[in-house]
Formats: C-alpha cells, sequence, structure tokens
C-alpha cells in the first residue's frame, strides 16, 4: 500500500525534485496527544524564490505546518525536503544546522523583550557561532556590519542599543525580519507577521518582506489569516482547512465560492469591495504621503 | 557610546565601557568577600568532622531504621498541640494584621507623617524576628508551654500577614472606590463597600498560606519549651532514640503534606 | 403586585449543610482547642513583671556590657549567611533547570522535584540538628542547614519562573539554530534573571534572619549568644542584639529594592 501511494517517488534521505524545489512536503501528519489531527495528509512543493501565502480560519493548522518545518512541532509522519536535506530524520544537531538555513518571523514579534535590539538580531547567528563567544557577545564583525546594514535597510540602525520591549510594535516586527535574516536563510517561515498590527503597519510590514524576499531571491510560507493582504503580497495562495489543503492556485483564483470552502459562510462580494476601497484610500494616502515628504 | 565609528567599521559591543567596569568592579567585590567569607568558614571547621560525615551519615541512617510505632501514642498530643499552636497563632495574627494593614497602606492611612511609619515599624520588627526567637523570649517571661507558641506565631505572624496585605491593599482599584465615595457613603461605609470586598480574597489567601507556614513552624517550636512536636524530637535527639526520631520525622513530614495539601485545596475555593 | 420583596445577601457558601457544619465544626475546635490550651495563668501573671523589665530593658538597649561577644556572633551570622546563600543559589540553579517542566525530561524533572520536595519540607533548624549531630558543633552545620534550605526555596522558585517564561520568545531563539546553552543563554536567562535577583536578596534576608536562631541548637552564628543573654536574664543585652537584628533585616529590604530597580 506504502508503494502505491508513491508511484513516481523514492523516499529517501535524498529528495527527488532537487534542483527547482525549496521545500517539499509529502504525507506530512501531525496528530496531537490530544487526538485532534493538525495536518492530515499534507503534499506541497514550493519552487525556488516563490512567497507563497497559507490562509485559513484560526484552527486550520497554519501554525503547526509552519512549525513542523522546522521541527519546533514533531510532525507524527510524513516526509520534509528542504533543498535537498530530509529534515524529517535529522539529529539533534544537524537539526540545529538545518535550522540555521530557515529563518522565522512570528505573530507577536517574539523578540528576547530584555535583550537589546542588537542582541536580538544578532540572535539570529547563534547557529554559526561556538556557546562562549555568544555568551560573551563577541560576534565576527563580519556579523556585526551584516546586522547594522540589515537594521539599516529596515530604518532602525539608530535604535540598535534600545531595550526590545521600547519599541513600538511595527519597529519589533522590523527587528524580528533582521533576525531571521541575518541567519542568511534559503526559506523564510512567516507565523500571522501582521496579527497584532494595526493596518498599515500590516501593508508596511508585508511589503517589506515580500520586497526582501525578491532582493535576496527567498522562498517564503506566509501564515496570513487576512485573506486581502494575502492576494495583494503572495504569487500563490494555499488554503488550509481542518487540515487539509482546499485551495491551490493563484490569488486572483480566490472567488467568494473557494473562500467560502476555507472559511465557511460570509457575504465575501461585499466585503471584497469594501476592502478594495480601503486599500486604495490608504495607497493614494501614502503616495501622497510621499510626495509631499520630498 | 557602545558603538564607536573606527574608520567605517561599526563595533558593536554590548555595553559601553563604564557599565561594563561597574558591572567587573561587582563581580570583583563579590568573589572577594565571597572567598573571604569562605576563608573564615574554613577556620572555624574542623575538617576531620566533615570527611567523616557520610560515615556518620550512614551510620545514623541505618539506626533509624525501622521507626518505632508504637511511640505513636505518645505522639498524638504534641501532634495536637503543634496544630493548635498553628491555628490559633495565624487567628490571632489575623485579627490584629487586619487594622495594621490599613494603617500601613498609603491610600487608607489616617496620616502618613504619625501612624504609617509606626505601623510600618510593627510589621518589620515582627517579621525580622524568627518565631523561634520570639518564642525563646516568651518562654522566658511565661514560662514554657502552649501559650508561649501561640503568641510566639502569632506575633511572628502579624508582620507577615500585615505586609502582604498592605500591598494588597496598595494595589486596589481606586475607581470602585471613587464610585463608592460618590453615592455620599462614610468613611467605613466606603471601607465596607468600597476597598474590603476588593481584598477579601486577597486576605483569605494569605491567611491560609500563612498558616501552612505555621505548621512547619510550630512543629519546631517546641525546641525551645514552647510546647508541640519539636519537645518530643529535641528529648528523643538528645537521648538517641532514633527510631523515635525517624518516627517523629515522619510525622512532621506527614502533617507538612497534608496542611500543604489543605491549604492548596482552601485557596483554590477561594479564587 | 404589592408583595414586599426581601432582600438579604446571599450567604458566601451555598450549600446551607456545608455552611453550617463548617461554622459549627470551626467554633468546636476553637473551644476544644483553647480547651486544651491549659494556661497556667499564675506562672503567666508571674510573668508581668519580667515583660515589664523585657520592655524597659529596650529603653535604651544596654550595646556596651557584652559588645565583643555581639559583635562577633553578629558576624559570625554575617558570614555564614553570606556562603550558604551563594552555595545553596549556586547549587538550585542545575536543580531547578532539572524541575522544569517545559526543559527537562520527564524522568529527570519527576527526580529533581522530589529532591526539591524534601529539602523544602524540614525548617532550616531540623536540619541543622542533624548536620550538628554530623559535623559537629559550629557554624559549619549551620552553614549545611541554610544551604539546603536555600536550594529547596529557590529551586522551585526558579523552576516555577523558568515554567511560566513566554513560550514564543524561547521558540524565537530555538528556530535560529541556537544549541542547547545559547537557548538558555539568549532566551530562557534574560526572562528570569530580573526576578531571580530579587529573590536571591530575599533569600539572603531569610537566610540571616534563620542564621539567628541556628545557634540555639549549636549550629553557630547570633543565636547562642542571644540564648545566653535570655537564659541569664540580660535583658538589656538581648534587646540590643534584636535591635542589631531588625537594623540589618532592613536594611538588606532597602538595598534589595534599590536593587531590583537598577536590575529591571
Amino acid at each position: 500500500m506504502f508503494a502505491a501511494c508513491l508511484p513516481t517517488r523514492i523516499i529517501t534521505n535524498h529528495c527527488f525534485f532537487a534542483s527547482l524545489t525549496m521545500l517539499s512536503l509529502d504525507k506530512l501528519t501531525k496528530q496531537y496527544k490530544t487526538g485532534d489531527l493538525a495536518l492530515n495528509d499534507i503534499y506541497l512543493e514550493i519552487p525556488d524564490g516563490q512567497v507563497m501565502a497559507l490562509i485559513g480560519p484560526s484552527g486550520a493548522g497554519k501554525s503547526t505546518l509552519i512549525r513542523c518545518v522546522n521541527r519546533l512541532v514533531e510532525p507524527t509522519s510524513g516526509s520534509i525536503c528542504l533543498n535537498e536535506t530530509e529534515l524529517s530524520s535529522l539529529s539533534q544537531g544537524e537539526l540545529r544546522r538545518a535550522r540555521r538555513r530557515m529563518g522565522m518571523i512570528f505573530q507577536e514579534y517574539a523578540l528576547v523583550e530584555r535583550l537589546s535590539v542588537m542582541e536580538n538580531v544578532l540572535s539570529g547567528r547563534l547557529g554559526y557561532v561556538s556557546f562562549w563567544r555568544s555568551y560573551f557577545r563577541n560576534f565576527p564583525q563580519t556579523d556585526v556590519d551584516e546586522a547594522y546594514r540589515l537594521l539599516a535597510r529596515v530604518g532602525l540602525d539608530h535604535m540598535a542599543d534600545k531595550r526590545a520591549d521600547e519599541l513600538s510594535g511595527g519597529q519589533r516586527q522590523r527587528v524580528g525580519i533582521c533576525r531571521a535574516l541575518i541567519q542568511n536563510p534559503e526559506l523564510l517561515l512567516v507565523d500571522e507577521p501582521t496579527a497584532s498590527l494595526d493596518p498599515k503597519t500590516s501593508r508596511q510590514i508585508m511589503r517589506l518582506i515580500c520586497e526582501l524576499c525578491k532582493e535576496r531571491k527567498l522562498s517564503a510560507i506566509i501564515n496570513i489569516h487576512d485573506v486581502f493582504l494575502a492576494q495583494m503580497f503572495a504569487e500563490r495562495i494555499v488554503g488550509l482547512q481542518l487540515g487539509e489543503i482546499v485551495y491551490d492556485g493563484p490569488p486572483d483564483g480566490l472567488t467568494p465560492d473557494v473562500l467560502t470552502t476555507i472559511y465557511g459562510e460570509e457575504d465575501w462580494e461585499s466585503t471584497i469591495e469594501k476592502v478594495k476601497e480601503e486599500d486604495f484610500e490608504e495607497k493614494r494616502k501614502d503616495s501622497t504621503s510621499l510626495a509631499s515628504g520630498k | 557610546m557602545p558603538n564607536e565609528q573606527q574608520a567605517k567599521i561599526k563595533i558593536w559591543q554590548r555595553r559601553d565601557r563604564g557599565h561594563q567596569l561597574t558591572i567587573w568592579a561587582c563581580q570583583f567585590i563579590g568573589v572577594a568577600i565571597f572567598v573571604y567569607c569562605w576563608q573564615l568558614v574554613s577556620d572555624n571547621t574542623i575538617w576531620m568532622f566533615v570527611t567523616d560525615a557520610p560515615h556518620q551519615a550512614n551510620d545514623m541512617f541505618e539506626r533509624m531504621l525501622p521507626p518505632k510505632w508504637e511511640y505513636m501514642d505518645v505522639l498524638w498530643r504534641p501532634i495536637w498541640d503543634t496544630v493548635i499552636i498553628a491555628t490559633l497563632g495565624t487567628l490571632m495574627a489575623v485579627v490584629f494584621a487586619f487594622p495594621i494593614a490599613f494603617l500601613a497602606a498609603r491610600n487608607t492611612t489616617p496620616s502618613t507623617a504619625f501612624v504609617r511609619p509606626f505601623a510600618l515599624f510593627i510589621i518589620v520588627s515582627s517579621r525580622s524576628i524568627n518565631s523561634l526567637l520570639w518564642a525563646l523570649m516568651l518562654v522566658t517571661i511565661l514560662g514554657p508551654g502552649v501559650f508561649a507558641g501561640v503568641l510566639a506565631i502569632g506575633f511572628r505572624s502579624i508582620g507577615f500577614c500585615a505586609k502582604l496585605l498592605y500591598e494588597a491593599i496598595e494595589e486596589i482599584d481606586e475607581t470602585q472606590v471613587e464610585a463608592v465615595t460618590a453615592t455620599g457613603a462614610k468613611g467605613s461605609q466606603v471601607l465596607n463597600y468600597g476597598i474590603v470586598p476588593q481584598i477579601l480574597p486577597a486576605f483569605a489567601g494569605i491567611s491560609v498560606f500563612r498558616w501552612d507556614i505555621n505548621i512547619r513552624e510550630s512543629a519546631i517550636l517546641g525546641l525551645v519549651g514552647a510546647g508541640g512536636i519539636g519537645l518530643q524530637l529535641s528529648s528523643s535527639i538528645d537521648t538517641v532514640s532514633w527510631t523515635q526520631v525517624s518516627l517523629i520525622l515522619l510525622v512532621i513530614l506527614v502533617t507538612v503534606i497534608l496542611s500543604e495539601w489543605v491549604s492548596a485545596k482552601i485557596r483554590h475555593s477561594i479564587i | 403586585m404589592s408583595a414586599i420583596r426581601i432582600w438579604k445577601r446571599p450567604p458566601f457558601i451555598k450549600r446551607a449543610w456545608l455552611r453550617w457544619s463548617l461554622t459549627i465544626g470551626g467554633s468546636l475546635f476553637l473551644l476544644v482547642a483553647i480547651g486544651t490550651m491549659d494556661v497556667n495563668w499564675q506562672r503567666v501573671a508571674a510573668g508581668v513583671p519580667r515583660a515589664e523589665r523585657f520592655i524597659s530593658s529596650f529603653f535604651p538597649p544596654d550595646f556596651a556590657s557584652k559588645s565583643s561577644d555581639i559583635w562577633e556572633g553578629i558576624f559570625e551570622s554575617l558570614w555564614m549567611t553570606v556562603v550558604s546563600t551563594v552555595i545553596g543559589i549556586l547549587l538550585s540553579i542545575p536543580i531547578g533547570l532539572g524541575a522544569a517542566r517545559n526543559l527537562a525530561p520527564r524522568p529527570i524533572y519527576l527526580f529533581f522535584r522530589g529532591v526539591l520536595a524534601v529539602s523544602r519540607t524540614f525548617p532550616e533548624i531540623i536540619i541543622a540538628l542533624f548536620a550538628v549531630k554530623l559535623f559537629g558543633f559550629g557554624p559549619f552545620a549551620g552553614i549545611i542547614a541554610l544551604s539546603i534550605g536555600s536550594i529547596g526555596f529557590y529551586g522551585k522558585l526558579l523552576a516555577e519562573d523558568i515554567e511560566d517564561m513566554d513560550p514564543v520568545q524561547a521558540e524565537a531563539v530555538k528556530s535560529t539554530g541556537s544549541s542547547w546553552l545559547q537557548w538558555l543563554n539568549y532566551s530562557v536567562q534574560p526572562q528570569v534573571t530580573p526576578r531571580m535577583i530579587g529573590l536571591a536578596m530575599y533569600r539572603f534576608d531569610i537566610n540571616f534572619r534563620e542564621s539567628a536562631v541556628l545557634g540555639i541548637v549549636g549550629a553557630g552564628g547570633i543565636g547562642a549568644t542571644l540564648l545566653t543573654t535570655f537564659d541569664r536574664y540580660e535583658f538589656s543585652s538581648s534587646a540590643s542584639i534584636l535591635l542589631i537584628i531588625i537594623g540589618i533585616v532592613m536594611a538588606v529590604e532597602y538595598s534589595s529594592g534599590y536593587i531590583r530597580k537598577w536590575v529591571q
């Protein structure tokens, strides 16, 4: 039966789709101890350089899926393959080395609040330096240079020695982005980056993430419950419902019917209209303020 | 400045130099104090006894087994006394701590200049003196017995309860008090309707918590003659009846676990 | 509808039988308790003049007549406190890490929780009784007792604090590929340090107060001197010792307030 399911693929420590695929998940299943089936037989492939949005109602398993990729949550079964490396069978040490290759951005920023901005950013290099170097905060100068460069890129280089809990929500999320990027990752795992931000900051953060992905040719999985932000920024959308993929396609394929299958009943037509208007207003304001700023 | 511009290389240090030096100085002083104190310890210790201790401990342990169960008949009364001392002592402490806490809390005290420092002094002196010291004093004055134990536990607990309670009073929601005041209530009515309901859960929690601690404390008051099971413990140790000692330790263990369980249950049902 | 509606404050305990049995049981217990206390009122009455003498000896306390004994005892209490606090805290760090449910595997967790429970059950003075038997009279026995007490106290609170930390911050550091030690250093340590420094000061305070009584069982410190003054009814010297203890405890409490503010 096992063989019958996989006529074309052989699951070994090396994955079959190597050159084009950044990440591939196969038959990924996660069942929690409570018996909840969070992910059921997920099959997903993400090509190199693609920004993909994962949408779905809360409890659909978005967060579990992302955490299974870097094994913060241990999957029950299935394979996870990052650029030729099979992740699901790695030992602890190998797993740490694999985690360096995946930057993660969190919902509530997840900065270590009592450390400074710089320490938070440099903590992205922990996988690369020895314990004692990190203990004495003696990072290689190249890392420090890169940290300053990233902070400057997100407009926070003047804040480097502030403590993380002095920052506003948007600023914290920028620091979180820097921490993920300084790992020099191949893949970004982004978990609800805008959940605790206001609408305008949300758009700025999403724009920033997508720009940075383009600049560095990164692939990304972005968990997001806001459909319209997803449509605005992602190249591809995957809809998850009760641990199963119910939609996989381009952003403009999200018709009201599809949304109903993902989220359940709602008057999607009018909601779409309303949000589009709002967004238009927002963009106009942005451009005028930019113009006046210059 | 933590980051200095040096030929375009930005150096980053976790702290600036002054701060780092201060921290090193503090660490150095700390280590020096510890080393000095350790020196004193080692001067005052006969190391031969210490190296012999594992052997001694093994020996003692062997002589403790099995516990002398029939000694239990003698122990019921001291156990009862221990519980009485803890309970009545806590009760007494609670009765006194309640008004003192109101006098000590910044937002309810009648006068910050005179009454509050006085109340705080009572709290500090009650807290600073271990219940065993209180017992020592009271036994000297009142003679040995349970009564001295109750007073000792009571005096020690007044400060503890009053401190936690006045901190709780200072943290109450002022708008609720304002709302009651706005109805035209008198001071005592404000207290009754605006403040007391807010601190009652904390008050009950503190009392039960202290009772739990007091069970432990009253188990040792017997060492200085203030009643409770400690008397049997010290006399059993003095007469080297190790099988009695192990039974007493077992009894204390069970009592403490039971009281912890009871207090956890009560606190759980209050909150 | 002219029926009069009577309002009464609902009782705290809703079930009537429970309410009544608690009330009756409680009062019965109190009666029996007070009844079995058998106070020797004659002896108490005899104590009144002694109490007067004791209280009056505070005004003014006599620091002079036994000053060398007093200062030696206080000094001994202080260095016992320093050594036992440091040793206790150093040992309780690994134990606390092992007793945190979110850090340690289940068997290790249960083992260290057991260690903590045992070291917390017995008051320091009982441990001191045994330490004196094992190590001989003197401050070393006291230091052992205080260190064990500190481990139980500090280890438990450390473990609880680690269990209460923000798991997302910890997860974020783990996701960068950090090793276990780096993870402790970057996510656990910053989160628990401020509170633990405050608690270390608090434990210092407790240890000092305890060290003042250990002398009663011969485990060093000011307690022995204090016991002697009581035995000889030299109340003015006892008063001065008590005042010094209160003074030091207050000083530690105030400075710990400052240190806590400083590390925030």
